[in-house]
């Protein structure tokens, strides 16, 4: 092995375009046979692409460039055909059936048969070697369901043995697993590297990459950007990995806006939530939140930190379970069990997924701008059509929503003026709290500027705001504060004069003490 | 009113072409209704189209009307009832028991269905809405539990109900105003204050478009819609007006209801949560819907209507008849989707089910009248099912 100097895999000038965005650029990747390799970048940056290209998840021809897997070019049509040359991929998401057992899901779909009879001697022993292999000391017969998060991690490891593996690729494999557990899977992978086999690593816990990975390439706007030696004569420091990921220039612009600060309108104290499939899982962990009236505060952090669900469990209880905390607004502790409450009481969200959680995407644009605050226009239950019409036309032209009328299917619009359907529909429940998630994601760059433009117009307005984005530069640029999140809790506050990337992905990165070694 | 407006601007009105195109969905269904119909009128010679045979069918198919009304809001919410057959039979015999053996006065003994109704819907809608088992099981349960109890308290039939319970469903508006010509005089001024109510409605809506400057559909579409309104109205009142007894009582109960739940559906907070829900649950709840409230009120009212149902079916049959309601569920979910009502849920319309209930009742009489043996309409019936949602979807698909 040792002597063996080319490469497992080589992948060399891929793009992979998706209507309107080029999702990829002319990324280069080289992986040496036998070692750990962590892609690194931020939320959107391209890395789970990548590896859908690479396991075949997107075909040949979908594409465009070569992948080299050990010295051969390989055009995968599907997932399986990377798997069977020892390409095995575990995504974010665990692709395990919970009512099957572990060793009917370590063969799915591989199944020990004869003529489509299976074997289950042969299935429950060969399953037994290999939860062996992993560290695994559970029944093959157990059902998926009874084991926790952490050893259903193993089970998706010892699957892609039982497939032969030769180059594993992981995405995010820690992100859902506590401390314990994420040590556990680190000295698997080493284990693994030993046996030689290779593997790639996502992950944005920059510690465990500094402790398990031998080579590091830095993925950043769909473009690989370098790849450092881990090892090499001088370390890699956490801080040189972030100036990597985050070191553009701000492409994009940002109005300018001098914010009215007033009182404040929202506090949130000691919150705390789990989550509700593992009440024992703290998702969001005694955060302190306070945002004042004309202010913009933004939450930064990376997947997983908790900033989704820190609003969403604000706003009448949307998420999480065992929530202990108090919200408050203009000083008054509010108890807001169900989201009517909250709404109620003035404070709106806007989902970062509008086509899930945000809009009815077969209704037309007048009633959903309505649809959160319909006794606003309703008199003894019965809505005044036309005053819904007249308002939601308001509200088009004052968004600039392009679209031939309040008629129109909101499923038939772009990205960016579904969105601003969305902030319509939270500006006519007239809220004081403005929650807004990711409120740029999958919109054009011109679109981008608009909604930047309503938020700070809104902010003048008075109305307390509450940004929660992945896109740094955005915060930067919209924000007069921000929080920084990781693990749940709040790690940092920064005002916006002192605020830098570098400083704020300090933060976002900063692990709980004692944490993975 | 077009004097001011005479002209409209290009991007407030469409054009006609762009505005069928469109509405392609709801015409489709009406123009299918009436080719239906034509081709029946053509091959019966005339049969189909007689007076006392249009009144017969609205009489026919009064339940199918009540129940689609109830059907299509569940459907729109995204759940289904499978049981409203027997909740038919199971009132319905309470309601002959209540008024043949325990002496209670025939009108109150159609309120109290009306209730028992209500109460076997909060039934139901408690295991869906507050429970959460789906509302296929249920029902499919409720199919079971309460045949199985209108069998234990009816026994086979309970007979013999007094005359003007039973007008309720055979009977018409008592002629009070003698006739004009021929035709009978009552009938004819509900069905003068119904086309002027369509023509008022119709012009006031339209002014309020206007006095908003909002977009509407061509002054065309908006003319011809008013003058085929008026005239299906005009030709339907003819016929039932020279028909042997003149206005069905029943008709009325179905008309006020369809108006009734229209406006519900079309106007309410209620209304609006309903199909929020069925076109996005999650974003509903997220927007402070109370969905289990919903859910329940869905089943209540549903259960409400059946107890109309089982009040009509009663006194059209005379007799409460254990057996009574078979496949009820089935007229009542198939005229929903024939109407146009998404089998996902989040789009359909009351009016939409009323089109689809008479494609149905049309389709029976026409084929009995024309001798096609009961198991070849059943064929032609499912078939008409099937090819009306593969429209839906086609065109949905289309528009994609």
């Amino acid at each position: 092995m040792a002597n063996d100097t080319t490469p497992i895999l080589e992948m060399r000038g891929i793009t992979k375009t998706f209507p309107g965005v080029k999702a990829l650029q002319d990324v280069t990747l080289s992986v040496a046979r036998g070692e750990v390799h962590a892609i690194c970048g931020e939320n959107g940056a391209g890395k789970s692409t990548l590896m859908k290209v690479l396991s075949g998840v997107y075909p040949y021809g979908t594409y465009d460039g070569d992948i080299v897997f050990e010295g051969e070019t390989s055009r995968f049509k599907t997932t399986r055909d990377s798997e069977d040359v020892g390409i095995v991929i575990i995504h974010q998401e665990l692709a395990l059936s919970p009512y099957l057992s572990i060793a009917e899901n370590i063969f799915l779909g591989n199944e020990r048969a004869k003529g489509g009879v299976i074997n289950w001697a042969q299935t429950n022993k060969q399953a037994a070697e290999l939860l062996a292999r992993v560290g695994l000391s559970e029944a093959p017969d157990t059902k998926i369901m009874d084991i926790g998060v952490g050893k259903q991690q193993l089970v998706e490891i010892a699957k892609a043995l039982s497939k032969k593996v030769k180059l594993l690729i992981l995405d995010e494999p820690t992100a859902a697993l506590n401390d314990e557990d994420s040590a556990h899977l680190l000295e698997l992978i080493r284990q693994l590297k030993a046996e030689g086999i290779t593997s790639i690593i996502i992950s944005h816990k920059l510690n465990e990459i500094a402790a398990i990975a031998d080579s590091t390439t830095i993925i950043r706007d769909g473009q690989s950007i370098e790849t450092m030696e881990m090892h090499g004569a001088e370390p890699v420091s956490e801080d040189r990995i972030i100036r990597a990921m985050v070191g553009r220039d701000l492409a994009t612009r940002y109005p300018d806006h001098t914010p009215t600060i007033g009182e404040e309108v929202l506090r949130i104290e000691n919150w705390t939530v789990h989550h509700p499939n593992d009440p024992s899982r703290v998702v969001v962990d005694q955060a302190n939140v306070t945002v004042r009236a004309g202010e913009i505060v933004g939450i930064a952090g990376l997947m997983g930190a908790g900033r989704t669900e820190l609003a969403m469990s604000v706003f009448g209880r949307s998420w999480g379970t065992n929530i202990s905390g108090k919200v408050f607004l203009h000083g008054k502790e509010v108890n807001l069990k169900t989201v009517d409450a909250a709404i109620d009481a003035g404070i709106a969200y806007a989902t970062e997924d509008r086509k899930h959680y945000g809009l009815n995407l077969i209704d037309d644009i007048k009633r959903n701008t309505s649809a959160a605050k319909l006794k606003r226009i309703a008199k003894l239950g019965v809505v005044d059509a036309n005053r819904e019409i007249t308002m939601a036309e308001q509200f088009r032209k004052d968004m600039k929503t392009k679209a031939s009328s309040v008629d129109m299917v909101v499923g038939k619009l772009s990205g960016g003026n579904q969105q601003k359907v969305v902030l319509s529909k939270w500006l006519f429940a007239e809220p004081e709290v403005l929650i807004l998630d990711e409120p740029s994601r999958g919109i054009d760059v011109g679109a981008k500027y608009e909604i930047y433009e309503i938020i700070n117009k809104l902010a003048d307005s008075g109305k307390a705001v509450l940004v929660i984005s992945s896109e740094l530069p955005e915060l930067l640029g919209i924000c007069d504060r921000i929080y920084a999140m990781s693990q749940g809790r709040i790690t940092g506050q920064i005002d916006k004069a002192e605020a830098t990337q570098e400083g704020l992905m300090r933060y976002m990165t900063q692990e709980k003490s004692g944490a993975t070694r | 009113m077009s004097a001011s407006k005479s002209e409209p601007s290009k991007n407030k009105s469409e054009s006609l072409g762009a505005y069928l195109g469109g509405n392609l969905k709801q015409y489709a269904m009406i123009a299918a209704l009436v080719v239906i119909v034509l081709f029946f009128q053509f091959q019966t010679d005339g049969l189909m189209l007689l007076p006392n045979n249009v009144a017969s069918l609205i009489q026919q198919n009064a339940y199918v009307f009540i129940l689609t009304i109830g059907m299509v809001m569940i459907i729109v919410a995204g759940h289904i009832d499978l049981s409203v057959g027997s909740v038919v039979a199971f009132i319905g015999g309470i309601s002959a028991l209540m008024i043949m053996q325990w002496d209670v006065p025939w009108p109150a003994a159609v309120l109290l269905s009306i209730v028992l109704g209500g109460i076997v819907g909060a039934w139901q809608g408690f295991w869906v809405a507050y429970v959460g088992i789906p509302a296929f099981i249920v029902t499919l349960g409720g199919m079971l539990l309460f045949r199985g109890l209108a069998i234990y308290f009816v026994g086979t039939t309970v007979g013999g109900l007094p005359s003007g319970f039973n007008s309720l469903a055979i009977g018409a508006v008592p002629n009070w105003l003698g006739f004009i010509g021929n035709l009978d005089a009552v009938t004819v001024v509900i069905g003068v204050v119904a086309a002027l109510g369509l023509l008022i409605g119709q012009f006031r809506t339209r002014r309020e478009l206007v006095k908003n400057e909002l977009r509407m559909e061509p002054f065309a579409a908006f003319i011809g819609r008013i003058v085929v309104g008026i005239a299906a109205i005009a030709y339907v009142t003819y016929l039932l007006a020279s028909s042997a007894d003149g206005m069905p009582i029943v008709l009325i109960i179905v008309g006020v209801l369809v108006l009734l739940y229209s406006f519900i559906m079309g106007n309410t907070i209620f209304g609006r949560h309903v199909y929020a829900m069925g076109g996005n649950l999650s974003a509903a709840m997220l927007s402070g819907v109370k969905t289990k409230r919903v859910n329940f009120m869905l089943f209540v009212n549903m259960g409400l209507l059946a107890g109309v149902a089982a009040v009509v079916t009663t006194a059209r049959a005379g007799s409460a008849v254990a057996a009574a309601g078979q496949n009820y569920e089935l007229d009542a979910i198939a005229a929903a989707f024939i109407g146009g009502t998404a089998v996902n849920g989040g789009v359909g319309k009351v009016t939409g089910a009323i089109v689809g209930a008479l494609i149905m009742g049309v389709l029976n009489m026409g084929l009995s009248i024309m001798n096609v043996s009961p198991e070849w309409q059943q064929v032609i019936k499912g078939l008409v099912l099937i090819i009306a949602v593969a429209f839906d979807i086609l065109n949905k698909r289309r528009g994609k």
